[in-house]
């Protein structure tokens, strides 16, 4: 697929990092000489120096030949024109990044009216990942499958849980549990796991089931599965503030300590529900005095790195609580997954993940589908579902005779809208959903788990 | 410095010299010279053991940076004209060692300057090598590789920058592979093409092939003992043509195939090469008219020799060492110019002529208007700073190389214009030079070490000079701690 992308920020390169070792001919356009220089340089694609918007430049990087274009520069008008005018110059699908609350109520109606693929607002994209987390406070990270039929939940063992020192296998008959661990993280590895892998304290481990299944194994290794009541926010910026509306619907308590006063009565006009406190948030008698040991929850949100995670660290030092971390820079986060930060946010991670899911489903849109994708460990492992079509080659093979590659694992079946954890007799049936984990990044059809012949 | 990753690529070099050395092999056995094609077989033999070696293990560490890049070019080089030299040997056919470096080294950097007094002696499969090494010289070893293996990752890009001619190395599609897969069509296309045309124009099969790849890389091997002098006008004429067809920029042949005739032509360059070419000629025709019989003529020998000069080809149908001296003289001018960047030709491109006399009318202006801003522009637009510092940092390295090499070649005892021209038409990748070097002259008197001296001259102007300049950088070397 022959695929532009407009912006070179940091979105912009994990896209293009992606997207090129897919297999996809991609072409950057950026004002920076330096970041497409860098870009180029580091992956195989072109770059073009001029401005996304002129449709000069768009011809020079062949928008008439472009299967896509995505505009993720800092500027959500920008990319909006960008889009436009590739679109009635190349006629091709196209994305923008769109972040300015006050378009976000309108997003439909833009996307409608400028004939725009998709519209990404990372923030909103966040706000509603960090939600779903704080429905389930325990798991690091909750992915949702097969319309919410199947979890993916991640979690890290504590030194005094059931699990340690426990084959993988023995689980389903020790907890009588119908929950299948697919991926462990241990240090810098990333293990799939087979029956005999045998669980250690301080592992990160995701487990895969039907969401009654995945709160009963919960419960029965003695972790808590109450939502969050009540939250401490720091840092008022565009996150926070879709965060707080989700999480208000939600009937969950906000307070939001934000340094300027202008943001802070912004704040208070636009969501009146939530307890605005105009305060420095590194401020530590600040946040004691607003009951920082006494929340459920507390999420750095400023716009820095460091900050957050200095933040989120002192909050568990004074009492046990949920913390969410966001994390604007993507670079270091083998550092970052090494602290106890509980759940860390990246949402231009999330945003590039958004956008690839969508590239690859169009590349397939032939045949196949990749349905969702999430990245787990890092960009180690991918989640993603697919829908089994009648061409399929797999269809009514018991998976036990199935010739799969080396590190997929097969994590459930939805049939139906029953959940089937897949054992070697069953077999995949058209129509069905198919839940899997791979540490081949990039798969694009369901074809492509078996070896070939 | 990751020493595995150049140490697996340099193996697939060995499996590509394997590959390219079965041609000879089969020419051999055509004409039915066994005893030379022995000598073929033993030495693919050897490069797959070779290979076999080099990557039996596979590298742990699979970086490649730009130093990796640039090293396992120079090394690449170096290894296909070793190994591509042994033949030579072996069979007996060039007894010297280091006469059949000089030889293989002249052919893969597509010099065309040999140390055999009668080329119709060698056998049919050792003209056909030689040939062949211009042809794949000309657009480059790795770009071949990298145009038939999948290889993936934006790194291998240093590979082709490391071996492309011209000040900035551009990909023409966004995929690496596309791209070398691209040069190559063309490139093959207008081979292919030009075989043809010659074998209408009456030219037997075996010379129409080997002359054909001594074009396309710009390299200047002949074939017959005579050079070109016994082939008709039409055949010199067709030659003469695509002669210059392969000294233009490849990326205009890639706006044509897209039907972008208009930004084509607007090369600043190739306009510039191509009046540089008409100027010459002009000068030349008048010059030599006393020596033909009509205007014709003259025009068609200035052409030729223009052509050839200016595409660092090196071929000759006349002695132009016995020219006026005005003619010599442009002639000698045209060898520092050279061909245009991106193409097959050597020389100091005709892109970085522009910028280095653009360069000089703005320091100009910038010292009649101590306060005004200048930029350097070709095609309409503004050439980076960058550019043109590498461009005379390029031309520093470049006369230091030359003067260098001038004293030690010297050393022979020789006359200053031949030992000047030896060196010039090396680093230029030409072929003949003048006096002893000169067209119907070769350079197997000069000894060993002057051999050796021109060889890296050769080697050094193929790869632009900084990949071989890197091996003699100390920190290149350092392995990583641990």
């Amino acid at each position: 697929m022959n695929i532009i992308v407009v912006g070179c920020g940091k979105v912009g390169a994990v896209l293009t990092e992606q997207l090129s070792k897919e297999g996809n001919s991609v072409t950057v356009i950026d004002t920076n000489a330096a970041r497409v220089e860098q870009l180029v340089n580091e992956h195989d694609v072109m770059g073009y120096i001029g401005s996304g918007v002129s449709y000069e430049t768009q011809l020079e990087a062949g928008v008439e030949k472009a299967d896509l274009l995505i505009a993720v520069t800092g500027s959500d008008e920008l990319n909006l024109l960008c889009c436009l005018f590739a679109k009635k110059a190349g006629n091709c699908q196209t994305i923008a990044r769109v972040r300015n609350p006050e378009y976000s109520e309108e997003v439909h109606y833009i996307k409608e009216e400028l004939g725009l693929a998709m519209i990404i607002n990372p923030e909103l994209a966040a706000a509603a990942e960090i939600a779903r987390v704080l429905r389930l406070p325990s798991a690091i990270n909750v992915e949702v499958f097969a319309k919410g039929k199947v979890e993916i939940l991640k979690f890290r063992l504590k030194p005094d849980s059931v699990l340690c020192n426990m084959a993988v296998q023995e689980i389903t008959g020790k907890l009588h549990s119908d929950i299948l661990v697919c991926v462990v993280e241990r240090g810098d590895e990333t293990y799939i796991p087979s029956g005999d892998f045998v669980l250690q304290e301080k592992d990160v481990i995701s487990i895969a089931g039907e969401p009654q299944k995945t709160m009963e194994f919960f419960r029965k290794i003695h972790i808590k599965v109450n939502p969050v009541k009540d939250i401490m926010i720091v840092g008022g910026g565009r996150l926070s503030y879709y965060l707080s509306r989700i999480l208000i619907g939600t009937g969950v308590e906000v307070k939001i300590v934000e340094k300027n006063l202008e943001n802070c009565n912004l704040l208070c006009q636009k969501i009146p529900e939530a307890t605005v406190i105009h305060g420095d948030g590194s401020d530590k008698e600040l946040l004691l005095e607003e009951g920082l040991d006494q929340v459920d929850a507390f999420a750095a949100l400023t716009g820095m790195d460091e900050e957050n995670v200095f933040l989120s660290l002192y909050a568990k030092s004074k009492a046990r609580m949920k913390t969410v971390t966001k994390i604007n820079r993507i670079s270091f986060d083998e550092v970052i997954n090494n602290l106890d930060l509980d759940t860390v946010v990246y949402p231009k991670n999330i945003t590039a993940e958004y956008i690839i899911r969508y590239a690859r489903a169009m590349a397939n849109s032939l045949g196949s589908n990749v349905e969702t994708m999430y990245r787990l460990a890092g960009d180690r492992v991918e989640a993603l579902s697919f829908i089994i079509r009648e061409n399929a080659p797999m269809v009514n093979i018991p998976l036990m005779d199935l010739n799969l590659k080396e590190g997929i694992l097969l994590v459930a079946i939805e049939r139906n809208g029953r959940v089937i954890v897949p054992r070697g007799s069953d077999s995949m049936q058209v129509g069905d959903t198919v839940i899997l984990v791979t540490t081949i990044t990039g798969l694009q059809d369901i074809s492509n788990i078996l070896k070939k012949k | 410095m990751n020493f595995q990753i150049v140490r697996y690529m340099l193996g697939y070099v060995c499996y590509f010299q394997t590959a390219f050395l079965a041609l000879p092999l089969m020419v051999s056995l055509l004409y039915g010279e066994h005893r030379v094609g022995w000598a073929y077989f033993g030495t693919m033999g050897l490069c797959a053991f070779l290979g076999i070696l080099l990557t039996f293990r596979q590298p742990t560490d699979k970086r490649m940076y730009s130093k990796e890049g640039l090293v396992t070019v120079a090394f690449s080089w170096i290894l296909l004209s070793m190994l591509g030299a042994v033949p030579f040997t072996i069979s007996g056919e060039i007894p010297s060692y280091v006469d059949a470096l000089f030889e293989t080294v002249s052919g893969f950097t597509t010099t065309g300057s040999s140390i055999l007094s009668d080329v119709g002696k060698m056998s049919y499969a050792g003209r056909f090598w030689r040939s062949f090494t211009h042809w794949v010289g000309g657009m480059g070893v790795l770009v071949f590789i990298l145009a038939i293996l999948p290889l993936k990752g934006g790194a291998f890009m240093n590979l082709m920058k490391a071996e492309s001619p011209g000040p900035s190395v551009n990909k023409l599609v966004p995929k690496l592979r596309d791209t070398a897969i691209f040069l190559y069509s063309i490139y093959m296309g207008m081979t292919l093409l030009q075989i043809v045309l010659l074998l209408f124009a009456g030219m037997p099969l075996f010379d129409a092939i080997t002359m054909t790849m001594g074009t396309a890389g710009t390299g200047g091997f002949a074939v017959r003992s005579d050079g070109l002098e016994g082939y008709t006008i039409l055949q010199q004429g067709i030659i003469a043509v695509f002669m210059v067809l392969f000294g233009v920029n490849f990326n205009t042949y890639f706006l044509m195939v897209k039907g972008k005739f208009k930004q084509a032509f607007k090369s600043e360059e190739v306009r510039v090469y191509l009046g540089i070419i008409g100027i010459s000629v002009a000068i030349i025709t008048v010059s030599i008219l006393p020596m033909f019989s009509n205007i014709f003529e003259a025009l068609h020998h200035a052409f030729f020799q223009v052509g050839s000069i200016i595409t660092t080809t090196g071929f000759a149908t006349k002695d132009f060492n016995l020219w006026p001296p005005i003619a010599r003289t442009v002639l000698m001018i045209l060898v520092f110019i050279g061909a245009c960047a991106g193409s097959t030709g050597g020389g100091i491109k005709v892109s970085r002529i522009i910028i280095m006399v653009k360069g000089i009318g703005k320091e100009v202006k910038t010292l009649t208007h101590p306060r005004s801003i200048n930029k350097v522009r070709m095609d309409g637009r503004t050439v980076e700073h960058e550019v043109v510092r590498s461009v005379n940092v390029y031309l520093a390295i470049y006369i230091l190389i030359f003067v260098g090499s001038l004293l030690i070649v010297t050393l022979d005892g020789k006359d200053l214009v031949t030992n000047f021209t030896s060196v010039a038409v090396t680093l230029n990748n030409i072929g003949p030079g003048l006096e002893v070097v000169g067209p119907m002259g070769n350079f197997s008197s000069f000894s060993n070490l002057s051999k050796l001296v021109l060889c890296f001259d050769m080697l050094a102007g193929r790869l632009e000079l900084l990949p071989m300049l890197m091996l003699f950088v100390p920190s290149v070397w350092k392995r990583k701690k641990g």
